[in-house]
C-alpha cells in the first residue's frame, strides 16, 4: 500500500477536500455548522486551485439554500459535476429540488455537517434530525462517524452516484465531526482518479440538456402516467446498496480501508448488539472492545448506507447469535412508533423472515432509545447502560440515554464513574476566552503533534453562546491509535486554566485526573497564587495531588506587545511542561507554524510572538503546593441570592457548565422562557469601565445612547429619593427646564460593562483644563467593582422619571428604561443599540419578531436573555421562527393582534349601553401616538376592567381577557441584511406589500455576520468578504429605494454613530405611522475589521462621504402637499478613502491588489454622488395627490386602527 | 541646452523628479511623469512603524475574533490572501520597473535597526536603483540626547550601506544642532548623497472640539529659502550628492535650488497641485533660461550660488539681520 500524507484537519474540510477535487459547480448558502465547507472551496478557488481535472470550480453563494438546490439543479441538469453543502434548516430548504434531482437519477454527492432541527427552539449542534427528513426523499444515504471517514465517504459517496445514478447524501454530525481536528490519511488526486472512472463522468455529460441534442424534462403528467413512470427507477435503487459494496471494496482495495454497508465490531458470537449510526459508533465500539475483553458478548452494528437500506446486508452483517438489539437514534419523532432508525430495523427483521433471508432460528428483540441530541454527550458511561438494558428478560424500548428523563421516566440510569479511557492516550482540557487565541493554539499544537510523532490526535472545541468574553474549553487527545472516541474529555492528564477569573464561576478542575498537571494563568506570583485559590480548587489540587504550574501571561504578553493575546504564551507552557514531545524540538515547532501563521502578516507579528515563546518559558513557575487547605471563602455564588427561583434552580446551573446535570422535568414543555436573566449573570468581563464626572458632563446622554449593552444609564430622580445613597453615589443638578429642580443621575453596571468604550468615544464633554479627561473615562473594574456594584444596585431601585413628562429626543429616549439590556453581544456592538432604542421607546407595547442571526443570538440564546420587563410586568413579546420567514412570522402577529382587536373593539360596542360612552367612546376613538395618549389609554383599559367586573353578561369576561388589546401594540421585524436583503427578500418585500402595520428594522451589518462573514446583498462595493474575497463587484442592493417603489411604505436610513437625532425620529415616525415601515440601520460589526470602539466615528465617515446616505421617506408627507422623501445628510463632502481605509474589509482589497482598490475608491465615490444625486430629486419631487382627502395610507381588509 | 547632472552616481538628463509622494501609487501617473520628461521617479516612502502597527492592529482586530464562537471560525476571509507586509510597496516597485524606463529611487522609513536592513534589502531586491532613507522622526525623548540621536541614524546609514550595493541617500529634516556636522559624519558613514529636507505633517488645534489634528498642508515656495541656505552651506564642502526637497514650484525655484547646489531637484507638492505635467514645464522653463542668459549647460551654474562661490557667503552664515552700517570689514 503506498504511503500518503497524513494530515491534521477537521471534518468540513476532510470533506470539502473531496468535494472541491470532484465537482465543476458548487452552489452553497452559509449555515453552521457546514458553512466552513463552502468557505474552504471558496478559499481554494481564489487561489486558483484545480480539480482533478484542471478545472477550477465555481463556487457560487446564492441567496437561500433553496436558490442553492435549484442552481445545483440546474447545474446538474446542465452536465456539470455539481455539489453543496448544507445543515439542519438549509437541508430542509433543499428537499423540494431534492425530490426533482433524485426523480432525473442525477449523479450527484451533497455533503451535510448533520444538525438538529429548529423545534421549541434552535440549536446549531450535531443531530441526526435534519438528515432523518431526507431519508423519503430518494436520496443514498450515506453516513461517516469520524474525520477519516468524512474524507473517504466523500469520495465513495459519488462515486456510488456516478455509478448507480441515485444521488446521494453524505452526512456526518455537525460539531463532533465537522469541528473535530483530526489527523487523517490524505486521498491524493490519483487516488481520486483512480476511484472515479471517466466513462460515469462521460455518462453524466451526455444526459445533460443540450440543444445540439434535445430533450424534455420536468413534464406534468396525469394519473394515466405518472405512478407507473414513478415505479420505472425502481431497479436503480435495487442495484444500488451492491454497488456502494463494490466501490466500498474499490476503495479498500486502493488505501486499505474496508467498509461495508454495515460493518459490525464486537464479539462474533454475541448475543447483545447496538446498532447505531455515525460518530456516536465510537464510544459504543470502545464500550464493546472492554466489554469483550471482559468476556461480554456484545457489539455494535455500524449503519454506513441508511439508504436504500439493504436488507439482506443488513441481516448478514449481525452475528446469528444475536439475542437482543438496541437501536440508536439519533433523533426524536415524536408521536411516531419509534425512531426511523429502529423502525427501519423492525422492518428489516421482518422484512428477511417473510423473505426467508433471516440467518435467525428465532429473531432478536429489539428495543429502540434515543441519545445525543443537540450533541448532547454521548460516552462509554452511556453506552454501558444500553447493553446492560439489553441483559433484561423484558428490556424497556423507547428509552433514552444521557439525560435524565423524569417526567416521562425514559432514560437509563447511567454511572458517572464509569471510564473506560486508556492510559496511553494523553488528554488535556483547556478552559480560555474567545478572545485570547486558545482555540487557535490548540488547533497549532494538535498540527504539531499530529505532524511532528506518530502519535493520533484530535482536538474538539466547545464554545459557550456568548459574543463578547465567550469561554472555550479545548479537549485535545493524543495516542499511539485512531482515536474514536468522539465525546468530551473527563479525566485529564493536562488541565489549563487560561482565565484565573474561570476558576470563580466553574469546577475547572473536575477534568483533572489524579496526579494531573494544572496550568493555570494568574495575575500572581508562584508563591502568592494559593492563598488567591477558591477553596474547592485548593481541595481539588491536594486531593488530586496536580502539579500546580502558574504564569502571569497577561503582564508577559504586555510586555512583549501582545496585547490580550496569551495564546503563544500558554501553548508554549502546554509543550514545555506536558511532555507530549521534547521540549526544544516542541519550541522549534511551535516557532515554525507561527512563521507560517504570522508569516504574511507581517514580521513584527512574528517577532512578538517569538518573544512570547522566549519569555514564556522564564516566567513559567512550578508552585509549591503547600499541604492543607488554607482559603475560607469558597467560589461565590453564581447568582444573587434574590434571584427568582427558576432562575436559580435552572438557569444558574447552566451558567456554571452545569446544565447536563439538569432532568427534563427543569425545562418548559414548549419552548416559554421567562425573561430579563441576564440581569443574574455578573460577567465581570470588562477590565476597565468608565467613571463618571458630573462636573463635566453636559447631560447629552450620548452615552447611553451608544452603549450596546445598557450598561450606562442616566435618571432624573427628586433630591429626597437620594437618601440613603451609597457613599460613592454621584448626581449632579439637572440642567434644563423640563425636570428643573430635580437630581441628574449617570451610572453604570460596572459587572454588566464590556468595557468597549464606545460611551467614552462618544462623550462630547471634555475639561477645559485638561481636554484628556472627559467627562467619562476609563479606569480599571476591579478597584471600582464592589462600590459601583452598591451604586447600580442603588440606582436601579430609584423611580424612572415619568414617560409623559419626557421629551422624546436623543437625550429624553434616553430616560426611558431600556427593556433589552447586558446581551450577550460582542463588545461595541453596533446592533444593539438600535434594538435597546426600539425597547426603551415602544418596549411596553412591542411584539418582536426575530430573524436567525446575531439577532436571535444575542437576543435569545440560552442559559440567560436579554429581552426583560419592566416594573408594571410590561416588555418586549419576542420570538424566533427561522431565518427566512421572518417577516412573515412577524406580520402572522399583526393578523392575531388586529383581529383580538377587532373582537375587543366589538365586544366593547356591543357592551356600551352598560359601561357608558363616557367610557366607551374614547377607548374606541382616541389617538394612540404620544407616551400621554398611551398612559391614558392604558388608565381606560383599567376603568374598563374594573367596570366589567359587575357586569353580567357572558361577554364581559371575553372582553376583559382581551382588553389589553385596546392598546395600540408595535410589531417589529427584526433581522439582518442576510435576512432582509437575501434569503427573507422574497417574505419581506410581501409583507410590506401588504400595507399592515409592521416596522421592519434591518441591523444592517452588510455581510452575515453570525455564521462568519459571507456577502450578501448589502456587502457594498469594493469590501472583501468570504465570497467576495477580492472585493465585492457590485453595489449594494439599495433596499430602501426598493421600498420606496411602492410608495405606501414609511422607508428611513439611520445610523446612530453619524445622526443619533435622525434615529431617534425614523424609529417614531415608524412606530407612529400606520401602515408599513423599513428603517435600514447602519450596524458596525467585528466583520468590518477594526476597533468597535470607533464604530461611531466610522459611522459619520461612513455618512459624511455619501456612503450611507441619510434620509426619512414618510407617505404621510404625500398629503400635506410635501415631498415624502426627505434627506438628512448632505452630499458627500469627506473622502470615501478616509472611511474605506479603515476597515480591514477595504483594507485588504487595497493590500491584495492597490489597483484594484482604486478602481473600487473610484466607483464608490461615483456611486455616492449619484445616489445622492437621485435622492436629491426624489426629495424635490411633489406627488400630486387630488383626492387627498379620501386617500388616507392604505387601510387593508380586516384592519381597524 | 545640456541639463544633464549626476546625482547617487545616476547619470540623469537633468535634475528634475517626483519626490516621495503618493504619486507613484497610481501608474497612469507614473507613465506621465515619464513623458513629462522626470528624470527619476522616487517611490513614497515606506513606514515600517505604520507597517508594524497596521500588522498588530489587523492582527488585534481580526485574529481576536477568530475561534472565539461556535458559528463563525472567523469573520473574515484568511488572511493568507492578503498581505501586510510591504509587499504591495515591493511589488509597486517592480510594476513601475516594468512600465517606464526611468531610474527608481526607493524612500523607507524605518523605526527598528531589523527594519531598517530588512526593508532596505528588499527595496534594492525588488530593483530600485538607489535608496532614500527618510529619517522621518521627531526628537521628542527628553532622556535622548543629540548625539545619541545622530549616532543611532549614523549606525542605522553605516548597516544599510553594508547591506545594499544600490546608493544610498538620507532624507534629513532641518532639525539638528550641527547639521553641517552631521551631514559630514553621514557621508563618512556611507551615504552617497543628502535630501534637504522632509517635511513633517503639523499639528494644527480645533478650539472648539479641543482636539489636535494632523495635516500635510501643501509647500509654496516660501519654504524654499531654508533649503537654499542649507544646500549653499553644504555644496562644495561635504563631498555628496545633493537633492533639493520642498518649496520647488517654479522654473526659477529650480534654478535656484541649482545654484545653491542641488545634483537633483524634486517636487511633490507643485505636481500634485497641477499635474505631472507640470514637470515637463518646469524643465521648460530653466532650459529657456539658461538659454535667454546664455548658460553653456546647467553644469555651469551647479553650485555657483554655494557659500564658497557666492560673492556674499554671509548671507547663508549670518542668522540674523543686519544694519548694511555695521558691516564692515576692519
Amino acid at each position: 500500500m503506498k504511503k500518503r500524507r497524513q494530515i491534521t484537519i477537521d471534518g468540513n474540510e476532510a470533506a470539502a477536500s473531496v468535494a472541491y477535487r470532484t465537482n465543476e459547480v458548487i452552489a452553497i448558502y452559509p449555515i453552521t455548522p457546514s458553512s466552513p465547507m463552502g468557505e474552504l472551496s471558496d478559499e481554494w478557488a481564489v487561489h486558483k486551485r484545480p480539480n482533478i481535472w484542471g478545472s477550477i470550480p465555481s463556487v457560487v453563494e446564492m441567496q437561500s439554500e433553496g436558490g442553492a438546490s435549484g442552481a445545483v439543479h440546474g447545474a446538474l441538469q446542465a452536465g456539470a459535476l455539481t455539489t453543496t453543502f448544507t445543515s439542519s434548516q438549509g437541508l430542509l430548504l433543499m428537499i423540494p429540488n431534492m425530490y426533482k434531482i433524485a426523480g432525473e437519477l442525477n449523479g450527484f454527492c451533497m455533503h451535510v455537517a448533520a444538525r438538529t432541527l429548529a423545534t421549541h427552539a434552535l440549536s446549531i449542534f450535531g443531530d441526526h434530525s435534519d438528515v432523518m427528513a431526507c431519508r423519503q426523499i430518494g436520496f443514498g444515504l450515506l453516513s461517516s462517524g469520524s474525520v477519516q471517514e468524512a474524507h473517504d465517504f466523500a469520495l465513495i459517496g459519488l462515486a456510488a452516484s456516478l455509478r448507480s445514478r441515485i444521488p446521494f447524501l453524505h452526512f456526518f454530525e455537525g460539531f463532533r465531526i465537522s469541528h473535530e481536528v483530526a489527523k487523517i490519511e490524505e486521498l491524493s488526486d490519483d487516488d481520486i482518479r483512480e476511484i472515479i472512472r471517466d466513462e460515469w463522468v462521460e455518462a453524466h455529460r451526455e444526459r445533460a440538456l443540450t440543444p445540439d441534442r434535445p430533450v424534455l424534462r420536468g413534464t406534468a403528467q396525469n394519473p394515466d402516467a405518472f405512478f407507473q413512470a414513478r415505479e420505472a427507477c425502481t431497479p436503480y435503487y435495487q442495484a444500488c446498496p451492491g454497488i456502494v459494496q463494490e466501490e466500498m471494496d474499490r476503495f479498500a482495495a486502493l488505501t486499505g480501508r474496508r467498509y461495508h454497508l454495515f460493518d459490525y465490531f464486537g464479539d462474533p458470537e454475541a448475543e447483545r448488539v447496538i446498532v447505531i449510526m455515525g460518530s456516536g459508533a465510537g464510544p459504543v465500539e470502545e464500550t464493546v472492545a472492554w466489554l469483550n475483553a471482559r468476556g461480554e458478548k456484545v457489539g455494535v452494528l455500524k449503519v454506513r448506507l441508511y439508504r436504500p437500506f439493504s436488507v439482506g446486508d443488513f441481516v448478514t452483517a449481525l452475528p446469528t447469535t444475536t439475542r437482543s438489539i438496541a437501536v440508536l437514534d439519533r433523533t426524536k419523532e415524536p408521536g411516531a412508533i419509534g425512531e426511523p432508525l429502529h423502525l427501519d430495523v423492525i422492518s428489516a427483521l421482518r422484512e428477511a423472515r417473510d423473505t426467508g433471508i433471516t440467518p435467525f432460528q428465532t429473531d432478536p428483540k429489539v428495543i429502540g432509545g434515543r441519545y445525543g441530541l443537540s450533541s448532547k454527550e454521548f460516552n462509554p458511561a452511556m453506552v454501558k447502560p444500553v447493553f446492560d438494558e439489553l441483559s433484561h428478560e423484558e428490556p424497556r424500548s423507547h428509552f433514552t440515554v444521557g439525560i435524565v428523563d423524569d417526567v416521562s421516566y425514559s432514560s437509563l440510569e447511567v454511572d458517572p464513574e464509569f471510564d473506560i479511557e486508556p492510559d496511553d492516550v494523553v488528554r488535556g482540557v483547556f478552559f480560555g476566552l474567545g478572545a485570547d487565541g486558545t482555540v487557535g493554539a490548540n488547533k497549532n499544537s494538535i498540527k504539531i503533534i499530529g505532524e511532528q510523532t506518530d502519535n493520533f490526535a484530535q482536538g474538539y472545541f466547545v464554545y459557550d453562546s456568548k459574543k463578547a468574553g465567550a469561554v472555550t474549553i479545548s479537549h485535545l487527545r493524543f495516542g499511539p491509535r485512531p482515536i474514536q472516541s468522539t465525546y468530551l474529555i473527563r479525566k485529564a492528564s493536562f488541565v489549563a486554566c487560561h482565565q484565573f477569573v474561570f476558576l470563580d464561576t466553574y469546577d475547572v478542575l473536575e477534568y483533572a485526573a489524579p496526579g494531573a498537571v494544572f496550568l493555570l494563568n494568574a495575575p500572581y506570583g508562584p508563591t502568592e497564587v494559593w492563598d488567591h485559590l477558591p477553596r474547592e480548587v485548593q481541595e481539588q489540587i491536594l486531593e488530586k495531588d496536580l502539579k500546580f504550574y502558574v504564569i502571569d501571561a497577561y503582564e508577559v504578553a504586555k510586555e512583549t506587545g501582545m496585547g490580550r493575546r496569551i495564546n503563544t504564551l500558554m501553548q508554549t507552557c502546554f509543550f514545555a511542561i506536558s511532555g507530549v514531545l521534547p521540549r526544544d524540538e516542541a519550541i522549534a515547532r511551535i516557532k515554525e507554524t507561527i512563521q507560517n501563521t504570522y508569516g504574511k502578516k507581517g514580521q513584527e507579528v512574528v517577532a512578538r510572538n517569538f518573544e512570547a515563546v522566549d519569555r514564556a518559558l522564564a516566567n513559567l513557575h512550578q508552585v509549591e503546593v503547600p499541604k492543607k487547605v488554607t482559603a475560607e471563602q469558597g467560589r461565590p455564588p453564581l447568582v444573587a441570592a434574590e434571584a427568582p427561583d427558576f432562575v436559580q434552580r435552572v438557569t444558574a446551573v447552566m451558567m456554571a457548565n452545569k446544565g447536563d446535570h439538569l432532568p427534563v422535568s427543569a425545562f418548559p414543555i414548549d419552548g416559554t422562557w421567562p425573561v430579563g436573566t441576564t440581569k443574574w449573570e455578573k460577567r465581570n468581563i470588562a477590565l476597565e469601565i468608565p467613571v463618571w464626572d458630573p462636573e463635566i458632563c453636559i447631560q447629552c446622554n450620548k452615552c447611553a445612547m451608544v452603549c450596546p449593552h445598557a450598561a450606562i444609564r442616566p435618571k432624573v430622580v427628586e433630591p429626597a429619593a437620594l437618601e440613603g445613597a451609597p457613599p460613592t453615589f454621584k448626581s449632579t443638578d439637572f440642567r434644563g427646564s423640563e425636570f428643573e429642580g430635580q437630581q441628574y443621575l449617570l451610572q453604570v453596571a460596572p459587572e454588566d460593562c464590556t468595557g468597549c468604550t464606545l460611551c467614552v468615544v462618544v462623550c462630547p464633554a471634555k475639561d477645559k483644563a485638561n481636554p484628556r479627561h472627559k467627562a467619562i473615562d476609563m479606569h480599571p473594574q476591579p478597584p471600582l467593582r464592589e462600590a459601583e456594584a452598591a451604586n447600580y444596585t442603588f440606582f436601579l431601585g430609584l423611580p424612572d422619571p415619568d414617560r409623559k413628562q419626557i421629551k422624546v429626543d436623543i437625550k429624553g429616549s434616553q430616560f426611558f428604561e431600556p427593556l433589552f439590556e447586558y446581551s450577550g453581544a460582542c463588545a461595541g456592538c453596533g446592533e444593539t443599540p438600535y434594538v435597546k432604542l426600539l425597547t426603551q421607546l415602544f418596549g411596553d407595547r412591542a411584539l418582536i419578531a426575530n430573524a436567525t442571526g446575531c439577532s436571535s443570538i444575542y437576543g435569545g440564546n440560552l442559559p440567560t436573555t436579554p429581552f426583560t420587563a419592566n416594573a408594571d410586568g410590561r416588555g418586549p413579546a419576542w420570538s424566533n421562527s427561522l431565518f427566512e420567514d421572518n417577516a412573515e412570522f412577524g406580520f402572522g402577529f399583526r393578523l392575531a393582534i388586529d383581529g383580538l382587536a377587532d373582537r375587543a373593539r366589538q365586544l366593547l360596542r356591543g357592551l356600551a349601553p352598560s359601561l357608558g360612552d363616557t367610557l366607551v367612546g374614547p377607548l374606541l376613538e382616541s389617538s394612540q401616538i404620544t407616551e400621554g395618549d398611551y398612559a391614558e389609554q392604558r388608565k381606560r383599559v383599567a376603568a374598563l376592567r374594573s367596570k366589567l367586573k359587575g357586569i353580567d353578561d357572558p361577554a364581559a369576561p371575553v372582553l376583559d381577557e382581551l382588553a389589553d388589546y385596546l392598546v395600540r401594540k408595535s410589531v417589529w421585524l427584526v433581522g439582518g441584511d442576510g435576512w432582509a436583503y437575501d434569503i427573507g427578500f422574497g417574505g419581506l418585500d410581501h409583507v410590506l406589500a401588504l400595507g399592515r402595520d409592521v416596522n421592519a428594522l434591518v441591523l444592517d451589518t452588510e455581510v452575515y455576520s453570525n455564521t462568519g462573514g459571507q456577502q450578501s446583498k448589502a456587502t457594498p462595493l469594493g469590501a472583501s468578504a468570504k465570497f467576495a474575497v477580492a472585493g465585492r463587484e457590485i453595489a449594494k442592493k439599495d433596499l430602501g429605494l426598493v421600498a420606496m417603489s411602492y410608495g405606501h411604505i414609511y422607508v428611513a436610513r439611520v445610523a446612530f454613530g453619524a445622526k443619533d437625532a435622525q434615529t431617534v425620529r425614523a424609529f417614531q415616525e415608524a412606530d407612529s405611522f400606520p401602515g408599513p415601515s423599513l428603517i435600514i440601520a447602519y450596524s458596525h460589526c467585528i466583520a468590518h475589521g477594526y476597533d468597535m470602539a470607533r464604530g461611531t466615528e466610522q459611522q459619520k465617515l461612513a455618512v459624511s462621504s455619501g456612503i450611507w446616505p441619510l434620509y426619512r421617506f414618510d407617505p404621510r408627507r404625500v398629503a400635506e402637499g410635501l415631498p415624502p422623501l426627505k434627506l438628512d445628510s448632505g452630499a458627500p463632502k469627506t473622502s470615501a478613502a478616509d472611511y474605506m481605509r479603515n476597515e480591514t474589509r477595504f483594507r485588504m482589497v487595497e493590500k491584495v491588489d492597490p489597483e484594484r482598490f482604486k478602481r473600487f475608491l473610484k466607483l464608490a465615490v461615483r456611486h455616492a454622488e449619484q445616489r445622492y444625486a437621485v435622492y436629491q430629486q426624489l426629495a424635490g419631487l411633489t406627488i400630486p395627490n387630488p383626492e387627498q382627502e379620501t386617500e388616507q395610507a392604505p387601510e387593508p381588509a380586516g384592519t381597524t386602527k | 541646452m545640456d541639463l544633464s547632472t549626476t546625482y547617487l552616481g545616476l547619470d540623469l538628463p537633468h535634475p528634475l523628479m517626483p519626490g516621495a509622494s503618493p504619486l507613484v501609487d497610481d501608474l497612469d501617473k507614473v507613465r506621465r511623469l515619464e513623458d513629462a520628461g522626470a528624470a527619476a521617479i522616487v517611490m513614497r516612502s515606506l513606514f515600517e512603524e505604520q507597517l508594524a502597527m497596521e500588522q498588530l492592529a489587523t492582527v488585534g482586530h481580526v485574529d481576536a475574533h477568530e475561534g472565539a464562537h461556535a458559528e463563525a471560525a472567523s469573520y473574515l476571509p484568511s488572511l493568507d490572501t492578503f498581505r501586510l507586509g510591504p509587499e504591495d510597496y515591493l511589488e509597486q516597485i517592480r510594476r513601475i520597473k516594468q512600465a517606464v524606463n526611468l531610474p527608481l529611487i526607493g524612500s523607507l522609513n524605518g523605526v527598528t535597526a531589523g527594519g531598517w536592513l530588512d526593508f532596505a534589502g528588499q527595496i534594492a531586491e525588488a530593483g530600485a536603483d538607489a535608496l532614500e532613507l527618510n529619517v522621518y522622526f521627531l526628537a521628542a525623548d527628553p532622556d535622548e540626547s543629540g548625539e545619541q540621536v545622530e549616532t543611532r541614524i549614523l549606525e542605522m546609514v553605516g548597516a544599510v550601506k553594508k547591506q545594499v550595493q544600490i546608493p544610498v541617500a538620507v532624507k534629513l529634516s532641518p532639525h539638528y544642532t550641527a547639521l553641517a556636522n552631521f551631514a559630514r559624519r553621514l557621508v563618512s558613514a556611507g551615504a552617497d548623497g543628502l535630501v534637504l529636507f522632509n517635511r513633517f505633517y503639523q499639528p494644527d488645534i480645533d478650539v472648539d472640539e479641543l482636539e489636535v489634528s494632523r495635516r500635510l498642508r501643501l509647500s509654496d515656495s516660501k519654504e524654499l529659502p531654508l533649503r537654499l541656505r542649507w544646500l549653499a552651506i553644504l555644496s562644495g564642502r561635504i563631498e555628496t550628492s545633493l537633492a533639493a526637497s520642498g518649496g520647488v514650484h517654479t522654473p526659477i525655484d529650480a534654478i535656484k535650488a541649482v545654484m545653491t547646489g542641488a545634483h537633483a531637484v524634486q517636487m511633490v507638492s507643485a505636481l500634485l497641485e497641477h499635474g505631472p505635467e507640470y514637470l515637463g514645464q518646469i524643465k521648460k522653463g530653466v532650459a529657456e533660461w539658461l538659454e535667454e542668459h546664455e548658460y553653456e549647460s546647467l553644469g555651469q551654474m551647479l553650485g555657483s550660488m554655494n557659500l564658497e562661490r557666492s560673492p556674499d557667503p554671509s548671507g547663508y552664515e549670518r542668522a540674523n539681520y543686519m544694519e548694511i552700517l555695521q558691516m564692515w570689514e576692519a
